[in-house]
């Protein structure tokens, strides 16, 4: 008998050193994303929470338009829209403590200003003064990340060195659906769960890249399963219901800071307007789409369920839409303001110590300005004369 | 000076003393790579630190370039020094994301508010029969990117002192470890390990009179023997070592060429877009008035870093050095 004839009757023993590395069900993600709003979990969840939630969300929309209406002024150079995820935005905000981080990307200028980053700081990237306008120690927030899932590793990697130092705090890292196919997303995840690293992962799924839908993005189940093979749970959720991606959020939030490692979280949401102002996105998705996601709006579903319960009346809601517009009000004055912009900057942080050859270049455009001066104020001269 | 108690040492054991000592003396210095833990690395630089300073000081990463630069980023925001191990020059390109997007410019980006003081250690350069991917000079790539100090011992002493200064800078410092001299021995003082040139500064390694060799990290060498060499021929060369391409030492390179009116520039990356091509500009910006003949460049083809076995034709040999040298007889045409 040959060996293919014996074939069903042979059975290797399987390879000696081969042994699950543990149950991969636990960490699976539901068949359906987790929600609160119109179950009866809603009313057991905090009143207080919700209005915060509530407060916050009409801010963050109100937020988005103005930022909107400042690209059509030429205020700033671009403005990607986060409306339609307004809940996933305050959500990461609020589930953190205040000596946790936050490690944003490109579209979370929301959950950065909810963080309490000021509205004006938070936009100096895409006004174009400087690359980042705030602190990242004040608010431990790190700067906005531009290069797609580039900011994850650097989230384990503080995760990982505060917990090396003793102290219980946790990371918060944003990124979307598409920047889950880059490298530093596979190597941010792997590491984060071989070293048990404190870190939350919020993919904001919003249905596009751009203008790549997710099904040319990826293959897998749903994003949250890409959790499964690093080893760590993955976390399916409604990012249009407030509630539950706070709840999700802080549920991670807590496992990782009492040791329990990292989870990857999948928000289910979209993006309402295009990808920025500059894009265009009747090329690529249909206005029955659209309307469709309109009608599971983060605010209108939270508002439901606040004034269903007596939670909230027309007082309250003109109450929030005024906060929101003050706080418009204000970002629409400060930012109509020019910021003053010295060039000498340029040189000053780029090198703890400017080199020689820095030191030359610093010269040469001081000069340049001294000369640009000289001869503005004699034009000036000139010029005040005839007008 | 005190009288020198040398002894000789090979450059890996002093660049695994660097960072023993730079560990002993601050907490916040991490090593971290892939293999660096129990194996103490591919070339043993990390050789037994996990073991003094356990394996959160001294880890052994999962293998991924960009995850264990990105990572170090963070643990750099966070108040840790970060000292990475690149395996070899070619395996860190994964991590050129990181080290442009963001290790050059965090600094920058955050207006001082967040520097990264990290080391990156990467192995470089041919010379040793490596297969493709493990001999590349990618210097040329770092010294293209603002906001990062790029530089690379030649001796003993100096890969003690600059990985200790890299270690111990506010900003990020590429180290450029020749692989050929991992095992080069010469005299090194153990009581002033530290005592040489900042980060920065060029050295003149052999005083000479009828031209200037300027040179860095594995080609210093080559350099010295082609000067032994010239002698015969009546030349008198003097070599200058860089040590630091970042910063960039223009007062002693302008000074001993001024002195000589002639250079040649000697390394083993490629020459087209290569190091040799910046360096001869300021060279001649700076100089012209002095010089008695062009800057030459003797440097690697440009190609691909070839096959072990043919690699003695790519690299700048004490020959081609000559030739060049030679060259420098120029008369203008005509
Ligand atoms: C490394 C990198 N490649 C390409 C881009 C250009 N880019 C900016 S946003 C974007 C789409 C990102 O989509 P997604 O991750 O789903 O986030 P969303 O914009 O939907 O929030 C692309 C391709 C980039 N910023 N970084």
């Amino acid at each position: 008998m040959t060996v293919m004839e014996q074939r069903g009757a042979y059975r290797p023993s399987p390879p000696p050193a081969w042994q699950p590395r543990m149950d991969p069900a636990p960490l699976l993600p539901d068949a359906e994303p987790h929600r609160v709003l119109g179950t009866e979990a809603a009313a057991k969840t905090d009143p207080e929470l919700l209005r915060r939630l509530y407060a916050q969300l009409v801010r963050g929309r109100r937020y988005n338009a103005q930022a909107t209406a400042l690209t059509k002024q030429g205020r700033l150079a671009v403005y990607p829209s986060s409306t339609g995820q307004e809940a996933c935005e305050v959500a990461a905000a609020l589930a953190l403590e205040e000596r946790d981080w936050l490690f944003p990307s490109y579209r979370d200028t929301l959950a950065v200003v909810a963080r309490g980053v000021d509205p004006v700081d938070a936009l100096t990237l895409l006004r174009g003064d400087w690359h980042s306008g705030y602190d990242p120690y004040a608010h431990r927030v790190a700067p906005l990340s531009t290069p797609l899932a580039t900011q994850l590793p650097h989230a384990v990697g503080l995760a990982h060195a505060a917990r090396l130092k003793g102290d219980d705090v946790v990371a918060l890292a944003m990124v979307g659906d598409g920047g889950t196919s880059e490298g530093d997303f596979h190597e941010a995840l792997n590491f984060a769960a071989v070293w048990q690293a404190p870190v939350v992962f919020l993919v904001q799924n919003n249905g596009f890249a751009i203008s790549v839908p997710l099904a040319k993005q990826t293959a897998a189940p749903s994003l949250a399963h890409k959790a499964v093979g690093y080893g760590m749970p993955g976390r399916l959720v409604d990012g249009n219901d407030a509630p539950a991606m706070h709840e999700v959020l802080s549920d991670a939030v807590q496992r990782a800071r009492a040791g329990g490692g990292p989870t990857l979280v999948e928000a289910v949401t979209y993006r309402i307007d295009a990808h920025t102002n500059a894009d265009d996105a009747t090329r690529y998705r249909s206005d029955a789409e659209i309307e469709a996601w309109r009608a599971h709006d983060p605010i209108a579903l939270l508002e439901r369920e606040l004034t269903a319960r007596g939670l909230l009346d027309e007082a309250a809601i003109e109450a929030a839409r005024q906060d929101a517009e003050t706080m418009a009000a204000d970002l629409r004055e400060r930012m109509n303001q020019d910021p003053e912009l010295n060039p000498m900057d340029l040189f000053d942080h780029v090198y703890a110590e400017n080199t020689a050859q820095l030191r030359e270049q610093r010269a040469l455009l001081r000069a340049e300005l001294e000369a640009e001066q000289e001869q503005h104020g004699e034009h000036g001269e000139q010029k005040g004369g005839t007008r | 000076m005190t009288t020198v108690a040398v002894k000789p040492a090979t450059m890996a054991q002093a660049l695994t003393r660097a960072m023993r000592d730079a560990m002993a003396a601050d907490p916040t210095v991490h090593v971290m790579g892939e293999d660096v833990g129990a194996l103490g690395g591919v070339f043993r630089v990390t050789d037994g630190l996990a073991k003094e300073f356990g394996e959160d000081r001294c880890t052994d990463t999962p293998l991924a370039e960009a995850g264990i630069l990105g990572t170090a980023v963070g643990m750099a925001m966070y108040g840790l020094r970060p000292v990475v191990e690149m395996q070899f020059d070619a395996f860190a390109y994964p991590a050129f994301e990181q080290l442009i997007s963001h290790v050059s410019r965090m600094r920058n980006r955050t207006r001082g508010r967040m520097p990264l003081p990290i080391t990156v250690r990467v192995p470089y350069g041919g010379g040793i029969g490596g297969v493709e991917h493990h001999s590349d000079s990618s210097e040329a790539y770092y010294m293209a990117t603002p906001g990062l100090h790029v530089v690379t011992p030649a001796t003993v002493a100096d890969a003690y002192g600059l990985l200790r200064q890299a270690i111990a800078s506010d900003d990020p410092v590429v180290l450029l470890e020749p692989k050929r001299l991992y095992w080069s021995k010469d005299s090194w003082n153990p009581e002033h390990p530290t005592d040489v040139e900042p980060i920065g500064r060029a050295v003149v390694r052999r005083p000479g009179r009828s031209a200037t060799l300027v040179t860095y990290g594995p080609s210093v060498p080559v350099c010295l023997e082609a000067a032994e060499a010239a002698q015969a021929e009546g030349w008198d060369l003097e070599v200058v070592d860089l040590r630091s391409l970042v910063p960039f030492d223009d007062e002693t390179v302008c000074a001993a060429v001024r002195r000589t009116g002639r250079a040649v520039v000697v390394h083993e990356s490629t020459g087209f877009g290569g190091p040799g091509g910046e360096i001869a500009a300021r060279i001649t910006e700076r100089c012209f008035h002095h010089l008695e003949a062009p800057v030459l460049r003797v440097a690697g083809f440009d190609i691909p870093y070839p096959p072990p076995m043919l690699e003695r034709h790519h690299l700048p040999g004490v020959d081609r050095i000559l030739d060049a040298v030679a060259r420098l007889q120029w008369e203008a045409e005509g």
